[in-house]
């Protein structure tokens, strides 16, 4: 049996003003998946969200969410779809236990069912020793684990998370994503926006935005091999005075410095890139050992949005 | 020396800050002009056109003319002609006639006795400030179609209904409990909504299948409690403390109470769906306040009003709570008896709450 797609958006754009932060966004996310948005701050990932969601009305484009017209159809849906803003929007006036309370009674969970699933989501989120302490005096990783304990109360089928861990520590993002496979496991489709490269490639699939269009999407490891550069690694001792003098290349795309290590992306074109700028830093004196690289994610990131360039 | 530019970048920026503030920076001009105009028209301390009914059982030319001349003074306008003395305090009963002019059947020949009142006043007592007015009649004097003056002490005899002793307490406590209740209930729900927004709960909130009407009406049932509490404490404090009875039943009291309550409870959700924070929904709060203290009888007498005052006055819910609550706690009418108030209140908390649900959308944009 063929599943239907969970979302399926074709030349989705909005406009604030005059500023496009959406523009023509054509996307597919199949049942099962954790499917990312990936792109800098206004790069229109959470506008692409609160379209997806019915939030915001798109000004050009169809969009379907587990079948149904958005935003037309959004009260039909809201019970399956579960979305967490990306600015935390529990109350903090009340306890843990209120606001999952609270939300229970919203999606209509009703009798015994409400408390089970309660102390379920307790449990699970590791949130159940703080039930009655008020969510305001939450760390924020207990934030974001009660914000996931919330938003899967009423078992979605949709899960739209928005940067759900800009505001938390390493360890529980990686729980927070253990979290994530587990639900996608049980056949909920995710779809997650983060600027976290890490977070990214652990993504089924992927699409990299950028000032409001979609720029490359597909599995992680399918958009590295793919790369639409040529990744060039130089080790040196003078990584700044290096840096430099490559910016005058006109060919080279960006430039990033890690530790005494550059990150040299050129396009696939150029002719002998590894000799050249073994030359022209050769030419000013510079040591240096000159290598092509394994391309990251993050080459990926900047060949795609241009980002970075020096 | 650093000091005179530091205090201007505070100067600058506050005013950039307040005129990107659209709906402050309009109330910069807004709240004076409109607030001058409103009391210009108001304030009147000059109460005149008393609103009166005349029961003539006299019917004689000489009654007709003292009628004529009573109209003239221009401290009462007679609106209506009625039977009897019934008719009339009926008529004073239900709030529509301030004054009764009672002439009997034996006027022309209780003019000639000086021993008995020719001329009987009936006079709505719950404001004292329309007493002292309405007290001017018996001052006139009368000529007949004799040319002759006829001026005698007791030619009028007058009767105060309602607060014979003309106390101020049983008349400003009724409507006192409608200012406080407006300005609470009005405040609880302006920012009901606009709070949600500010804190981001609201994105979360739309997000979830909860229905617009929904959410309205879970906010203000809480406050509809809470009002009536607002309400029993000041009644009981006006009993205790000031001696304010009520003379119609408990149940009237809380009826009219709860009809107004769901009024300006809708119209503070009305605001909050206009209000972006919760600073201008206390402006407009204030914006609404103000209009109800000076043009519904609550400060100056309704009948004094010019006519435009009134007919703004009748577009606010309070004019007609204060109707409904003086009619009761005064004159002990029962509440069925004043139907258009409580139609005028069910009516503002319909399209009120109505406006609130269409323009509240679930959607950011």
């Amino acid at each position: 049996m063929v599943s239907n797609p969970a979302i399926l958006a074709k030349g989705l754009t909005h406009k604030f003003g005059k500023l496009v932060a959406v523009n023509h966004v054509s996307l597919q996310i199949e049942t099962g998946e954790i499917y990312g948005f990936l792109g800098p701050n206004g790069s229109g990932k959470s506008t692409t969200i609160r379209l997806l969601c019915g939030l915001l009305h798109a000004l050009e484009g169809q969009v379907e969410v587990l079948g149904y017209n958005m935003p037309q159809d959004a009260d039909k849906i809201r019970g399956q779809l579960g979305y967490m803003t990306q600015k935390f929007s529990l109350y903090e006036d009340l306890t843990v236990r209120e606001n999952l309370d609270f939300l229970a009674r919203v999606y209509s969970i009703r009798g015994k069912l409400r408390s089970t699933r309660i102390l379920r989501a307790l449990e699970k989120y590791q949130i159940a020793d703080r039930q009655k302490q008020f969510v305001g005096t939450l760390s924020g990783g207990q934030k974001q684990r009660l914000a996931l304990a919330a938003v899967t109360l009423h078992e979605p089928r949709l899960l739209l998370l928005d940067e759900p861990t800009s505001s938390v520590d390493p360890q529980s993002r990686r729980e927070f994503w253990a979290d994530l496979f587990e639900l996608a496991a049980q056949g909920t489709t995710i779809l997650v926006s983060t600027h976290y490269m890490d977070e990214a490639e652990r993504c089924h699939r992927l699409a990299i935005l950028d000032h409001g269009n979609l720029v490359a999407e597909g599995p992680p490891q399918t958009l590295i091999d793919d790369i639409d550069a040529i990744v060039i690694r130089v080790d040196t001792d003078r990584p700044a005075v290096a840096q430099k003098c490559l910016q005058q290349l006109n060919w080279i795309r960006s430039i990033a410095q890690l530790g005494k290590r550059l990150h040299v992306l050129v396009d696939k074109t150029a002719t002998a890139p590894v000799q050249a700028i073994l030359a022209e830093l050769q030419q000013h004196r510079i040591d240096a050992k000159v290598t092509v690289a394994i391309a990251s994610l993050e080459d990926v990131f900047v060949a795609a949005t241009g980002y970075r360039k020096g | 020396m650093s000091a005179p530019g530091r205090i201007f970048a505070i100067t600058s920026k506050e005013l950039k800050q307040l005129y990107r503030d659209r709906p402050s920076f309009i109330m910069v001009a807004g709240i004076p002009l409109f607030m001058i105009i409103l009391f210009g028209y108001a304030i009147n301390l000059d109460v005149r056109n008393l609103s009166a009914a005349v029961a003539n059982q006299s019917g004689s030319e000489l009654s007709y003319q003292l009628v004529d001349e009573l109209q003239a003074s221009q401290i009462v306008h007679i609106t209506r002609n009625v039977q009897d003395e019934l008719e009339l305090v009926k008529l004073l009963d239900t709030g529509k006639i301030k004054v009764g002019i009672f002439i009997p059947a034996d006027f022309e020949r209780r003019i000639t006795d000086k021993s008995r009142n020719a001329v009987q006043i009936m006079i709505d007592g719950s404001d004292p400030s329309i007493t002292r007015v309405a007290r001017n009649i018996t001052n006139l004097s009368f000529s007949a179609h004799t040319g002759q003056a006829v001026s005698q002490v007791g030619f009028f005899a007058t009767r105060v209904y309602y607060n014979p002793e003309s106390r101020s307490a049983m008349f400003i406590v009724p409507a006192v409990s409608g200012v406080i209740l407006q300005l609470t209930m009005v405040l609880f729900t302006a920012i009901a909504i606009v709070r949600e927004r500010e804190r981001g709960n609201m994105e979360m909130l739309i997000s979830t299948p909860i229905k617009r009407y929904e959410l309205m009406i879970g906010k203000i049932l809480p406050f509809i409690i809470i009002g009536l509490i607002q309400a029993s404490i000041i009644f009981l404090t006006g009993f205790l403390l000031f001696d304010v009875y009520v003379q119609g039943t408990l149940l009237d009291l809380y009826t009219a109470a709860l009809l107004f309550i769901s009024a300006v409870l809708a119209l503070g959700l009305l605001i909050s769906t206009i209000a972006k924070n919760q600073f201008q929904a206390m402006q407009m709060t204030l914006f609404t306040l103000l209009p109800s203290i000076f043009l519904s009888g609550y400060m100056f007498p309704f009948d004094g009003m010019p006519q435009t005052a009134q007919w703004i006055g009748r577009m606010l819910p309070l004019t007609h709570y204060i109707a409904l609550i003086r009619g009761i706690v005064l004159r002990g009418v029962a509440i069925r008896e004043l139907p258009d108030h409580i139609h005028a209140l069910m009516g503002f908390f319909v399209v009120f709450l109505l406006i609130a649900i269409l323009r509240f959308k679930k959607q950011l944009d």
